[in-house]
């Protein structure tokens, strides 16, 4: 029940993690099992000609036959890298559309460039991939690229690798109640209550990486956020209380007190 | 003396013996059976052409894999 559904396929798991900065693919791969993702980020990059090309790969750790793999764009900060590292990623994954586009603008911030990331993403939609979309918590540029096509919105929560949380929770509610595909906060999560405020303001689900590779026991971690998922996701469904300001109200009854 | 073919791979100028497609470049890197795909000149060699593909002097490869990211 309640799934998450992106492109027309169902995720029983609301938690969708990168592959980056791991120790090495044992770990990757443990935390991965242990997040109970589903959906997992791949970067793209150039073989080391001349090193020994016998080594293990990450896909041998995290197999397509098992996980939806999403290649990202990372590192690109114009929509024609972006375009062309992903029409290699489609070739690389045997035809498969999903993809994650990141079009950055500065390298210090790695905040989107958001006119190159428009440009890509129509690109992309007009020549056949599913575009999921790291961008900034603009609710109007959002809408633009629902609109576009893109297949899920992924503004960040706040700075990619900050840990700095959900610094601005008004914003991705007017995204969130504007939205007709599904978004997905990307950047920004540091611990697992992050992830809870993430899904009780009614995101459909957390993108994350950094919080769980660089927690002091990344597999921990990595269970931790699957259950602040899952809280937050049940807690945005149950519906909380309305919130009173400057008045108690009492769980206990106010008559039959002894004495009186 | 063979003919040398003068390549730029993953911005690197290499020479290799001529004639050459990119299947048997791909062979000779050791990334045959590897999931790798290959960009030439700004277009992709899709697997099911890298044995048809001939390479000239003065070809642009890009040839990538799957790494850790986020």
């Amino acid at each position: 029940m309640h799934q998450l559904t992106i492109a027309g396929k169902a995720y029983r798991s609301r938690l969708l993690v990168g592959t980056g900065k791991y120790k090495d693919f044992a770990e990757t791969r443990a935390a991965i099992d242990a997040s109970g993702a589903e959906i997992v980020t791949v970067a793209v990059r150039r073989v080391n000609i001349g090193q020994d090309a016998s080594q293990p790969s990450l896909l041998d750790a995290v197999p397509p036959s098992q996980f939806t793999i999403l290649p990202n764009t990372a590192g690109c900060y114009t929509a024609d890298d972006a375009v062309r590292t992903l029409r290699l990623a489609r070739e690389l994954l045997d035809g498969h559309p999903l993809c994650k586009l990141e079009v950055l603008g500065d390298p210090t911030n790695l905040f989107p460039n958001m006119p190159e990331t428009l440009k890509a993403a129509e690109t992309l939609v007009k020549e056949g991939f599913e575009v999921m979309v790291y961008c900034a918590d603009d609710p109007i540029q959002c809408k633009m690229l629902e609109e576009i096509g893109c297949v899920a919105v992924m503004p960040l929560a706040s700075l990619i690798g900050s840990g700095m949380g959900i610094v601005n929770p008004w914003n991705l509610r007017l995204i969130i109640d504007n939205a007709k595909v599904p978004i997905i906060v990307d950047a920004g999560v540091g611990t697992a209550s992050d992830a809870t405020i993430a899904m009780e303001l009614g995101c459909d689900g957390v993108l994350m990486n950094t919080a769980i590779a660089h927690a002091k026991n990344p597999v921990l971690m990595a269970s931790a956020m699957k259950k602040g998922i899952e809280a937050g996701r049940e807690a945005f469904l149950a519906g909380r209380m309305a919130r009173k300001y400057y008045s108690a109200d009492p769980s206990s009854p106010t008559t039959g007190l002894i004495g009186s | 003396m063979p003919a040398m073919l003068e390549l730029k791979i993953n911005g690197e100028n290499r020479q290799f013996p001529d004639p050459l497609t990119v299947a048997g470049l791909i062979e000779q890197l050791g990334y045959a059976g590897k999931r790798i795909a290959v960009e030439r000149n700004g277009e992709i060699v899709p697997k099911s052409q890298h044995a048809a593909t001939p390479l000239v002097s003065g070809d642009q490869l890009e040839i990538v894999v799957a790494v850790g990211g986020g």
